[in-house]
């Protein structure tokens, strides 16, 4: 049971049969079996993982002969937390869903992507990564245009034709390093032992970091996200904050670094100098904003400057920073992003100044969005804080006034976190939460599992890194080659 | 060579098919015919092709894949056909022969080894679609489109003309393998007449194939002939055209790359601008698959560019690809426009929820026309890229690929005006052979995104 590339067309083939339910409930729970059927074709992977710094079940198929391409899979300890952590959030993410009415073909467009994103974490051929890079970017455009809200049909059309010039130039690059491989194929350990000159290294990184910038956000690629975030449906803001902008992330690991170590060595101050101010940056608007989905938008944006900034440290500390806190920063904004869902649902607003005083009716509620926020800031025994310790460890470790800005995400972000809870759940019931009722069936089990996962990656840490450490480390070595 | 007869006397049956009234027979004698023309095209496909009836004609497998293809688009269109022709005209007939001859003169075209063979197979080619374009007699759009049409393709073919006899006046042949050899032993010696012969010819044919800056007449051509006509000139002739010109460059003035490489390379840039920014400002769907065929005549111009062995089959998977993706759009197009009345992106609106079978065909074309991974197109333009890859044009690239990003917007536009703009609107009505033909189409082109392999490397 552990062929990954079945794992990967499980969520595909199922989807397939969900685009002809028409019935809300059948939907649903379709669904919700079928996100709990991938979780649990990924068991066993979890048990069998070797966390050695190899890549486990490697599977190699030539695919388009003519061209040199094979489809080529396998898992490391870099990918391995990714691809759970979409197996992880495609079920919570479904449960979210279960007060909506959406028909199968949003679920059926749901995993779709989780197939497309499980195939860039998994992919080790460049064709590869670029197929599901793609296959990944379509169905969450059509998620975000046809359930979002507002002005879905512009925000969204300038959401993919951004991250698509993004990705376009990727392909070039791409096409580039293949003509460079003397085997004349796009294998990833072709890529990384290429022996490029200096001038070359330059222009594919910008051309590689172009593209993963855009779908991560740094700064000043992030113009997209705000809007897209905003006026995305629930569910698409999760999975594009939850899992797609991990792929950016991703993609500087698995390729932007070991391919032009050099070019990474040059410009990595200047990444880093984007990377920490996005930081400063984006907290200050958070701090500001109104709306509350749009508050945690730009806090996403600064969570992920730091996370690349971990990534551009290229030290073992930053690094497993970086993987911890993407792990964490998915969990922790799709339950944020749900709690302001049931707060919208309930309320019909989401203005910060329409809200308050729900924590006096939905106890629980308070409760649980108490240990999300203490996660999204980073407080000790929960998931955030070893995650943005090892980060700021990392940072510091590369550049001491990088740490300081950097760290400026600590005081920061709990003023805007802080902000977000009080404005919502404490002080004066308002007119529209004078009748909040409290959660309870689905969306109380939802939050208690996310809340659980927060505390428990909080306390034990270990989890989680001791997956990564060894292909990290196999990763620094290629620093200065 | 039996295609060719074949095809000739088909259409000269069709013709006396109509004369007779007998116009039921019309299309299922069409499409037998074609289905054998088919069958002698295969059974063409041998190792080795020696040049026919004194190095007229050489039937290669560069030919009879480019044949083929044609062939098959040509079957399509007439599947198409029924009772399309019937609802403009009483003379079905004319129709389809004057259709069987132009596809005549696109397999002289693909299969041509004298320059003669080009000029007249272009002629026939073209002869038949300037009456095609303007068989709508009382219309004037279509009356305009054809006198545009024919002047400027006369001027065209005497460019070309032109060109050959400078060719003929440096080399003293017509003959493929014989100019060739003129070029191959005078390495350094060309005579500059010669040049000038290639330059006329360029012209020449890149007024056929609709590159820029000779491409004016497509606009008002593609869009003032009717649409069945416009999806045949913009997919059959297209290729044939680009077939005939990948021919004559790779197979006789290779040598001379230096020369003609940076001249193709400044039509593509230009042909890629004007075709995508002027595809942006349409309001009109056909007139943005119109724009939309300037571009990808750019982009297979790369193939021309990064000229090499994988070249043809380049251009043929591309061409393959963007002939199967426009001919779904415009069969969408017809329906939406017999149905609502109009071909502007409004007309289209809502029509997800009506039909959400033919919208996400129509979307599966699209995201293939603007080169989306799994589908068609991407594999083209994947092996396009990939050509001019190899010499290095990475400017180019990177101008083709601000392009791409340019052409997704107004690819996408449609598919927003299908799924996510309201529309008020009825069922719209698909018949059989709408169906018969989207079936082939969309799962061919989901068949060669996903798995390329049995026609990359055909020729």
């Amino acid at each position: 049971m552990d062929n990954l590339f079945l794992l990967i067309l499980t969520p595909t083939i199922g989807a397939i049969f969900l685009l002809f339910v028409c019935q809300h409930t059948l939907a649903k729970k379709g669904a919700l079996i079928l996100s709990l059927i991938t979780l649990g074709l990924t068991i066993p992977f979890i048990c069998q993982f070797n966390a050695s710094g190899d890549f486990n079940y490697e599977q190699s198929y030539p695919w388009i002969a003519a061209l040199g391409v094979n489809f080529h899979i396998g898992i490391d300890g870099i990918s391995f937390p990714l691809l759970v952590l979409t197996n992880v959030l495609v079920p919570l993410i479904v449960l979210t869903t279960f007060k909506k009415s959406f028909k199968g073909n949003f679920y059926a467009l749901m995993f779709f992507m989780q197939s497309g994103l499980m195939l860039v974490f998994a992919a080790m051929d460049a064709f590869t990564f670029y197929v599901g890079w793609e296959a990944a970017l379509i169905p969450i455009y059509f998620i975000c245009a046809l359930w979002g809200d507002g002005d879905r049909i512009r925000v969204n059309l300038k959401f993919f034709v951004y991250t698509f010039f993004g990705s376009l130039l990727m392909l070039v690059a791409i096409l580039y390093l293949h003509q460079q491989v003397a085997t004349h194929d796009f294998e990833w350990h072709s890529f990384v032992s290429l022996d490029l000159d200096a001038s070359t290294q330059r222009w594919i990184f910008w051309a590689f970091f172009i593209a993963f910038a855009i779908k991560i956000p740094i700064f000043p690629f992030h113009t997209w996200q705000p809007n897209t975030y905003t006026h995305a449906p629930a569910a698409g803001t999760m999975l594009l904050a939850g899992i797609m902008l991990k792929m950016g992330v991703y993609g500087l690991l698995r390729w932007l670094l070991p391919v032009v170590p050099e070019a990474v060595a040059s410009y990595g101050q200047l990444v880093m100098v984007l990377c920490v101010f996005a930081v400063v940056y984006a907290s200050i608007i958070a701090i500001q904003q109104q709306d509350a989905k749009r508050l945690i938008a730009y806090s996403s944006i600064a969570h992920v400057g730091l996370i690349s900034a971990g990534v551009f440290t290229w030290n073992l500390t930053g690094m497993s920073g970086a993987m911890m806190q993407m792990v964490n920063h998915g969990i922790s904004v799709v339950g944020l992003f749900f709690v302001l869902d049931i707060i919208q649902d309930r309320t019909g607003s989401r203005d910060l100044r329409d809200l308050g005083g729900i924590a006096k009716q939905a106890p629980r509620l308070a409760i649980a969005f108490l240990i999300i926020v203490m996660g999204a800031i980073g407080l000790p025994l929960t998931n955030g804080f070893i995650g943005e310790f090892l980060l700021l460890k990392g940072i510091y470790e590369y550049g001491i006034w990088y740490a300081v800005f950097g760290g400026l995400t600590l005081i920061l972000g709990a003023v805007y976190m802080l902000r977000l809870y009080q404005k919502t759940m404490l002080g004066t019931t308002s007119e529209r939460t004078a009748t909040f009722a409290d959660i309870s069936g689905v969306e109380l089990y939802t939050l208690i599992i996310i809340s659980g996962l927060i505390i428990y990656l909080g306390i034990f840490p270990n989890s989680l890194l001791h997956i990564s450490s060894e292909s990290l480390a196999v990763l620094t070595t290629f620093l200065g080659r | 060579m039996g295609a060719i007869i074949t095809l000739s006397i088909l259409a000269l049956l069709v013709l006396y098919l109509g004369l007779f009234k007998a116009n039921k027979s019309l299309l299922p004698v069409s499409l037998v015919g074609l289905l054998v023309v088919i069958g002698l095209l295969i059974n063409d496909w041998k190792g080795l092709a020696i040049p026919l009836y004194n190095g007229m004609i050489l039937f290669d497998h560069y030919a009879v894949a480019f044949s083929i293809l044609c062939t098959v688009i040509t079957l399509l269109v007439f599947i198409l056909s029924k009772g399309y022709f019937t609802s403009s005209s009483d003379h079905v007939a004319e129709y389809y022969t004057l259709l069987l001859f132009s596809l005549t003169g696109a397999v002289l075209v693909n299969s041509f080894h004298n320059l003669a063979l080009l000029f007249l197979g272009i002629e026939i080619m073209s002869v038949a679609l300037y009456i095609l374009v303007g068989i709508r007699k009382k219309d004037p759009a279509s009356n305009e489109a054809a006198i545009k049409y024919f002047i400027m393709g006369a001027f065209s073919t005497g460019f070309l003309l032109f060109g050959i006899t400078l060719l003929y006046g440096a080399s003293g042949s017509f003959d493929l393998a014989m100019i060739k050899g003129y070029v191959t032993s005078h390495p350094n010696e060309v005579s500059p007449l010669f040049y000038g012969g290639i330059l006329l010819m360029i012209i020449g044919l890149i007024f056929k194939v609709g590159a820029a800056p000779f491409h004016f007449w497509t606009a008002d051509v593609y869009d003032g002939a009717p649409i069945l006509i416009t999806s045949f000139m913009s997919t059959v002739v297209k290729i044939a055209s680009f077939a005939g010109l990948l021919r004559l460059f790779t197979f006789s003035l290779l040598p001379l790359q230096d020369f003609w490489i940076p001249i193709f390379l400044g039509i593509a840039i230009i042909t890629l601008f004007i075709g995508n920014l002027s595809a942006l400002m349409q309001s009109s769907f056909k007139r943005m698959l119109v724009y939309s065929s300037i571009s990808h005549a750019g982009y297979m111009l790369f193939a021309i560019i990064g000229v090499g062995i994988n070249s043809a089959n380049a251009i043929f998977v591309y061409g393959a690809s963007y002939s199967l993706a426009t001919l779904t759009a415009f069969a969408g197009l017809i329906l939406v426009k017999r149905a609502i009345g109009s071909d502007h992106f409004e007309s289209f609106n809502g029509l997800a929820k009506k039909n959400p079978y033919l919208a996400a065909i129509l979307t599966i074309a699209m995201l293939s026309l603007a080169g989306i991974p799994l589908t068609a197109g991407f594999i083209g333009k994947f092996m396009m890229f990939s050509a001019v890859m190899a010499d290095y044009h990475i400017l180019l690239l990177i101008l083709a690929v601000l392009n791409a990003a340019v052409a997704v917007y107004y690819y996408l536009k449609v598919v927003v005006a299908m799924y996510f703009r309201g529309g008020e609107g009825k069922h719209i009505p698909i018949n059989m052979n709408y169906v018969l033909l989207f079936i082939v189409t969309t799962v061919l082109t989901i068949l060669i995104g996903v798995y390329p392999n049995c026609f990359m490397e055909l020729i």
